[in-house]
């Protein structure tokens, strides 16, 4: 019987050694990178995340909506009340229907969302070739490899290999899962000017976004893990102070 | 039958009376089970298709506008269908590969309306991961046999629909359908 | 004063109710001074926190409720809204949602448990039966929480399951149609799932309160899985098991707490971020972890009505095991044989639920099918043939007594034995 089970044993090992033989078939793993919110007491960096902002309203913002982010939110990144209304102020968003019965626009307000480039997902694909850009109120949340994988990319165009096919109006990326994006190179050396003097590098740039990105797809994470040490640390007591209450009570128990 | 002591411990004399009783107690226990039927269906129906889901389960399909060579998409039942106006040689070709050449066996005959040998109807759902293949306007890519190819897994169908080359296994089902004039179809 | 209950309590509002419904004293007997087994180890918590569990989820549960959008076009930026806008809706959510597995852990450990103490042998069978009910509600409420969110996998993953009960012969289809109430998953379907959602939790409150009422008739199995001989077998529930169940929930909540706080999204999949979308399916569509097992026993067998069947026997079989496993010796303890297969068939278990996480090529076919064929060659062969052959160990004569061949009853002197309910 323990031959059996050592047997069983030996093939749940076996195929426990088989599956990163099958996955690196794909797309390299993203290399993990040092984030100041990796750890049990990490926080998001503020002034990175945001760069990150200005990095999405520069570059990503004329072609990937963030439909779940308002002005407003930005609060959470350190913005003042007052910042937030001048960056809602810049930009023209619909506010309904006129007495013509026309549809309006007008100035944002912190209360608007985010807007987006274009009015519907059609009009979207029309504009880049067929290829739906897609929203990024979450997309750090919806990639394998999280904020690791949104870094990788945005760092991995290369020339493709000499013997890769490629199709037309792809592009070559090392972290993209078959190679191919439609996404032509986002980010290039000194592409926006960072008013806290930072130097824009791509290397960056792609971090201070990769910052903004996963604050917008997990903004509650700072007051959750803060939240979550407190909490655990409480248990540990409670949990200490019943075994001792249990240990009192079954004293005279045999 | 429903109630056996009594019946196997009563005499001849009884045994009428006993037949009325169960006969009478049948009855009654058929019209409630009628009864609860009656209440339950109404409910069990009520899941199923309502009528404006209904009122989509058929779409007609105006075929005049659509050129040879074209194809256009139409939605039905949530999805896809490809309608595509094959040209004559097309339509031969298709029909002269032999079955030992395919994935799928399956003629051409089988997968268009008798008569109408240029018309094909397809679901267009890829049958490997469900991705929809391109092909269906004339700048995409139709892949080498001319028909859909789907840039997800490069899975390649020919002027029938059926996979001929890449990951998908089966041929890309047609859709019941039927002419209702020469350039018309009613398909669901 | 003839139909009054003589009621015992001092306090003389509780003693008023009390007299007109006894509700005190029920609870005084039935989780008061209720006699209980006292070798228990920490695995008898996990009823007690299955049961804390339920609670947990109806009460999270009740509270999005009230804002959550069960509507196609809403429902996943009302789920959204609740994260982001709502006062602690992250909190309150994230419970919710890893809550689920929670339960899973905790109710897959309690069978176990049942399976290597024997505790679904007689007389406890319908008991056992009632916690397989259990168990399939708790599963049909999972499956129909996890399309609410209406992310893409929560979208795939009910198409796929459906459209499993269209492999039965001729009405499946219509069975199919009517579960989606169209032609594909949709709102309508969003909608119904929406409401059993809402409603199957309580009909478990029902089935958990049955099962306890079966358990407090024929009373708690133990360790020895022998019968409770004299008063001295048994402890009231309160204080003993009271305090011990506590000190489990404890433990459990911080497992809980490092889940919801530190990793919440580590069990789910990314794919559920991205809002449903019938015109595009993922490369991979898995169910949640804890349904990988059945699903992997799903695509063992090429044949699609065969997978469902067996999919659906593995969780049926289990009705039937007080018959199958034909030992009259309950506790593994005493099986030297069956205590060493029990591992086995969790090994199977566990082998069939990281096959269901791969794609079936390769080598996970061929583990998925030894997987399977172990998991009920175990229940239907080895178990009624085990009872026959093996030979059990010497049981010991009374639970207070757990030494064979010592004094029968009487009270022991103090320290004279080992604690068996020290042992995890």
């Amino acid at each position: 019987m323990r031959a059996l089970r050592s047997l069983m044993a030996g093939i749940f090992a076996a195929g426990l050694l088989a599956a990163p033989v099958l996955a690196s078939e794909e797309a390299p793993h993203p290399p993990a990178q040092k984030w100041s919110f990796g750890s049990v007491f990490g926080t998001y960096d503020l002034a990175s995340a945001q760069r990150g902002f200005q990095v999405y309203s520069e570059v990503c913002a004329n072609c990937h909506s963030m439909r779940l982010l308002h002005y407003r939110d930005l609060a959470g990144i350190g913005f003042s009340p007052e910042q937030i209304k001048a960056i809602a102020s810049n930009v023209t968003v619909p506010m309904g229907i006129d007495d013509q019965g026309a549809p309006k626009e007008g100035k944002g307000t912190p209360a608007s969302k985010f807007r987006s480039p274009f009015p519907n997902d059609n009009a979207a694909r029309a504009a880049n070739g067929g290829a739906l850009p897609p929203d990024l109120s979450l997309i750090v949340n919806a990639r394998e490899g999280e904020y690791d994988y949104i870094f990788a990319l945005l760092t991995g165009y290369a020339e493709p290999p000499a013997k890769f096919a490629m199709q037309d109006g792809m592009n070559y990326n090392k972290y993209f899962p078959g190679h191919q994006i439609a996404m032509p190179k986002p980010l290039s050396d000194g592409q926006v000017t960072f008013a806290d003097g930072t130097s824009a590098s791509v290397e960056q740039m792609s971090r201070d976004l990769v910052m903004f990105l996963t604050w917008a797809a997990n903004p509650e994470m700072v007051e959750r893990k803060q939240m979550g040490v407190r909490i655990v640390l409480f248990l540990i007591l409670m949990t200490g102070l019943t075994y001792a209450v249990k240990r009192k009570i079954w004293a005279d128990v045999h | 039958m429903a109630d056996s002591p009594a019946a196997t411990n009563t005499h001849h004399g009884h045994s009428a009376d006993v037949t009325k009783r169960d006969l009478l107690q049948l009855i009654t226990g058929a019209g409630a089970a009628i009864l609860g039927g009656a209440i339950a269906w109404p409910l069990i129906d009520s899941m199923n298709p309502a009528k404006d889901v209904l009122a989509l389960s058929s779409i007609d399909v105006d075929l005049a506008p659509i050129a040879v060579g074209q194809g256009i998409t139409v939605m039905w039942q949530g999805k896809p269908i490809f309608v595509r106006h094959r040209s004559a040689e097309e339509a031969k070709e298709a029909d002269a590969v032999p079955l030992s050449q395919l994935n799928d066996p399956q003629a051409d005959k089988a997968r268009v309306k008798p008569g109408h040998p240029e018309w094909i109807v397809v679901i267009g759902i890829c049958t490997h991961l469900g991705c929809i293949p391109l092909g269906n306007k004339t700048t995409d890519m139709r892949g080498e046999w001319g028909g859909w190819f789907c840039p997800c897994h490069g899975s390649q169908y020919d002027t029938s629909g059926r996979i001929r080359k890449g990951p998908a296994p089966t041929n890309l089902p047609v859709p019941p359908y039927a002419f209702e004039s020469n350039t018309k179809i009613k398909i669901g | 004063m003839a139909g009054l209950h003589k009621s015992e309590f001092a306090n003389p509002v509780i003693n008023w109710i009390d007299t007109r419904l006894p509700v005190f004293t029920m609870l005084q007997k039935e989780y008061g001074v209720f006699p209980t087994p006292k070798n228990f180890n920490y695995f008898w918590n996990f009823g007690a926190l299955a049961m804390v569990n339920l609670m947990i989820m109806i009460a999270t549960g009740i509270f999005l409720a009230m804002n959550y959008q069960p509507n196609s076009e809403l429902a996943f930026d009302s789920v959204q809204h609740i994260m982001r806008d709502v006062n602690y809706g992250w909190l309150i959510r994230y419970v919710h949602q890893n809550g689920a597995s929670m339960f899973f852990i905790v109710t897959y450990i309690h069978i176990f448990r049942g399976l290597y103490y024997g505790s679904y042998k007689s007389p406890r069978e319908l008991l056992w039966m009632m916690g397989v009910v259990i168990l399939l509600l708790m599963m049909a409420t999972a499956f129909m929480g996890y399309v609410l969110p209406w992310g893409q996998m929560s979208y795939w993953g009910a198409t796929v399951i459906t459209n499993l009960f269209s492999a039965f012969p001729v009405v499946g289809p219509k069975i199919v149609t009517l579960l989606w109430g169209g032609f594909s998953v949709d709102n309508p379907t969003l909608n119904r799932f929406f409401a059993l959602h809402y409603l199957l939790p309580f009909v478990l409150i029902g089935v958990v309160f049955l099962h306890i009422a079966a358990l407090h008739v024929v009373g708690s199995n133990n360790p020895l899985g022998i019968d409770v001989k004299t008063p001295q077998d048994t402890l009231p529930f309160h204080p003993y098991y009271t305090i011990k169940d506590s000190v489990g929930m404890c433990v459990y909540l911080i497992v809980f707490a490092i889940l919801v706080f530190f990793a919440p999204n580590f069990l789910g999949d990314p794919n559920n971020f991205i809002p449903a979308n019938p015109l595009q399916t993922p490369a991979d569509i898995v169910p949640e972890w804890y349904f990988l097992p059945y699903y992997a026993i799903l695509r063992s067998v090429p044949n699609k009505l065969l997978g469902v069947c067996l999919m659906f026997a593995s969780i049926l079989v289990l009705f039937v095991l007080p018959w199958l496993d034909t030992s009259r010796v309950r506790s593994a303890r005493f099986r030297p044989i069956y205590r060493q297969l029990i591992w086995v068939w969790v090994a199977a278990f566990i082998g069939l639920g990281v096959c269901g996480a791969h794609k079936p090529e390769g080598v996970w076919v061929i583990l998925s099918r030894v997987c399977t064929l172990y998991y009920f060659l175990h229940f239907l062969v080895i178990l009624p043939l085990l009872g026959k052959l093996e030979r059990p160990l010497a049981l010991p004569e009374s639970i207070s007594q757990p030494v064979t061949g010592g004094r029968g009853g009487g009270p022991l002197p103090s320290g004279a034995t080992t604690k068996p309910m020290e042992k995890a």
